[in-house]
């Protein structure tokens, strides 16, 4: 495992919700774990909404003094360097959606290339609307290594259509996601599915790995 | 593969947009609906339509007064304080009876308020939009995929009675991700001989224009518009009900407040408290019988709104302060939550007919 795993992707793709889960998942396990959002991007959703289960975890959460907050400000706190600065913590990287969301990434990316021990995922959804093909997904891939200056070192699956993701709406992007494997010369480290959801497809796919969804519950179900 | 996407709202609202043949975007990007345009930045070159980020909103209003002129579908869209600055476009576009979509996904004010989820222009979108006596059709989605089948009957609506259309959404409607069906149906052609296309030396010149030199032909302008609105009222209205048949306390609530108040009356259902929801789709016109109708069983109504208390005005009107009309709200970019809403539907059923 590497001492920094970076979540980006798409819009959209769920990169808050894995880097959550995975970052409670290794706290869970004993290892000393930070999460930092990096994302400039999306105003609403975001790590700071896992705050309360991230801190009884014992999770470093470092986000933008404005997240969550009324103002809309791309800025990023000076703690942040702490992901390349303080060795001591497996630093799990939340990186805002698309190539936009990605230049954010950029600050770091000198320091992370020199230490050469990071992981970056790229998080594929073939539900979203521009990604729905492996040759659009590969295109985004492609925009966000040129606006990061950092290169991918692996996909994760994580097609889903929120709650109401039939195991069969899965199993059929798993060509998709091969096929971006292919393009890009990337492994496919996983698909990553609802606890729910993970019995069902057990056999079925290779690598699946069960996450939870966060999300606010007092308007999402319609 | 399920035949649905998994989309944000103001993603849903942009492509329905396109299915619905709308090929010229103009807008200015705010929080929390710079989505749109950021999603038709990359769509329209694709389907051969113009997007263009405006120099500020008066000029993306304006440029849609001017695509309006020649008959074509166009949309723009912002966030409260961007629609503040459209407001004399929009009187424009009444005066000169001009089909056009305009999105306000709304956030907290006045002023630069905050970026979070709000309600609070809703006076402004169903009385005041800008200067003169005139109407928008105002649609309020409560899912993302209202957002998009709402874009696709906005269209519609604005051409088939030539004036704006616009889609009152909050800042959740927008952010939110939920699976859309993009199914939308036949784009319906409208009669627009009206429109400034050139004459090519074959017929008179069409005249698209909002001033009158003669008063009376002003008043009568004037008149035949709120004829037309008046048709609207009879035909257009749009809501939803649930539960409401034989409910006790009837919530009124539109867009995310609706989907808060509907867990909360399920809550009270399981209490044995009679309550039940009518959620406004279309907020002008007003769902003012159903409303009515709706006063002659119910003890009392509660207005669920993210504003100070905006819509409960015209729910006090629709039933003619028949029935008492209690207030939850939340302001500021807060929302109310299903235990305020509660609250307020057990309040309202303790008290409902006493202070009538």
């Amino acid at each position: 495992m590497k001492r920094v795993t970076l979540f980006a992707g798409h819009y959209g793709s769920g990169k808050t919700n894995l880097a959550v889960n995975y970052a409670l998942r290794l706290a869970r396990s004993g290892v000393k774990t930070l999460i930092a959002d990096l994302d400039i991007v999306n105003p609403y959703f975001r790590t700071r909404d896992s705050e309360a289960e991230l801190k009884t975890a014992n999770v470093r959460i470092i986000v933008s003094p404005y997240a969550n907050s009324n103002v809309d400000v791309p800025a990023l706190p000076d703690e942040m360097y702490a992901v390349t600065d303080d060795t001591s913590y497996h630093a799990v990287i939340d990186v805002g959606g698309d190539d936009r969301g990605a230049l954010a990434l950029g600050r770091l990316a000198p320091a992370l290339r020199l230490e050469n021990d990071c992981d970056m995922l790229f998080v594929a959804n073939f539900y979203r609307p521009l990604t729905q093909t492996a040759s659009d997904a590969y295109a985004a891939l492609k925009e966000i290594e040129a606006a990061s200056h950092m290169r991918f070192t692996g996909i994760i699956n994580n097609s889903n259509l929120g709650a109401l993701t039939a195991p069969e709406d899965i199993l059929a992007t798993d060509v998709f996601a091969r096929e971006l494997s292919d393009m890009s010369a990337l492994p496919l480290i996983c698909t990553t599915v609802e606890e729910r959801l993970a019995g069902s497809l057990s056999g079925k796919l290779k690598r699946i790995t069960p996450i939870r969804l966060h999300f606010r519950s007092d308007w999402a179900i319609y | 593969m399920a035949d649905k996407v998994l989309m944000k709202g103001n993603e849903a609202l942009a492509e329905a947009a396109i299915m619905a043949g709308c090929r010229h975007y103009f807008g200015y990007p705010i929080t929390p609906q710079t989505e749109v345009a950021a999603y038709l930045a990359k769509r329209m070159p694709k389907v051969g339509g113009t997007f263009l980020q405006a120099e500020s909103e008066i000029a993306a209003i304006n440029m849609v007064i001017g695509v309006a002129s020649a008959g074509k579908r166009v949309m723009t869209s912002s966030s409260s304080p961007g629609i503040s600055l459209k407001s004399e476009g929009l009187s424009y576009l009444a005066g000169c009876d001009l089909p056009a979509l305009v999105v306000n996904v709304q956030r907290g004010g006045p002023g630069l308020g905050g970026i979070q989820p709000s309600q609070s222009d809703y006076f402004h979108a169903t009385r005041g939009a800008g200067h003169g006596d005139f109407h928008m059709l105002v649609l309020a989605p409560a899912s993302v995929q209202e957002m998009a089948s709402l874009v696709f009957k906005g269209f519609d609506l604005a051409d088939k009675y030539r004036m704006t259309a616009m889609i009152l959404a909050d800042g959740t409607m927008g952010q939110m991700m939920e699976p859309v069906s993009l199914d939308m149906g036949e784009v319906k052609q409208y009669d627009k001989s009206w429109a400034v296309t050139g004459t090519k030396g074959a017929r008179p010149h069409n005249i698209v224009n909002s001033l009158s030199l003669l008063p009376e032909e002003l008043e009568q302008w004037n008149l035949k518009r709120y004829e037309k609105y008046a048709e609207i009222e009879k035909n257009e209205v749009m809501y939803d009900s649930f539960m409401a048949e034989d409910a006790d306390v009837i919530v009124v609530s539109f867009g995310v407040g609706a989907r808060v108040a509907r867990n909360a009356i399920v809550e009270a259902r399981a209490k044995g408290i009679k309550a039940g929801l009518i959620r406004p789709i279309t907020l002008w016109p007003f769902p003012k019988q159903a409303l009515k109708a709706a006063a002659a069983h119910a003890k009392a109504f509660v207005s669920v709104e993210l504003s100070m208390g905006q819509m409960i005005e015209d729910i006090e009107l629709s039933i003619r302060c028949f029935r008492p009309v209690l207030l939850c709200r939340r302001v500021g970019g807060m929302i109310p939550t299903p235990e305020e809403v509660l609250a307020k539907i057990e309040e309202a059923d303790k008290t409902g007919g006493n202070e009538a």
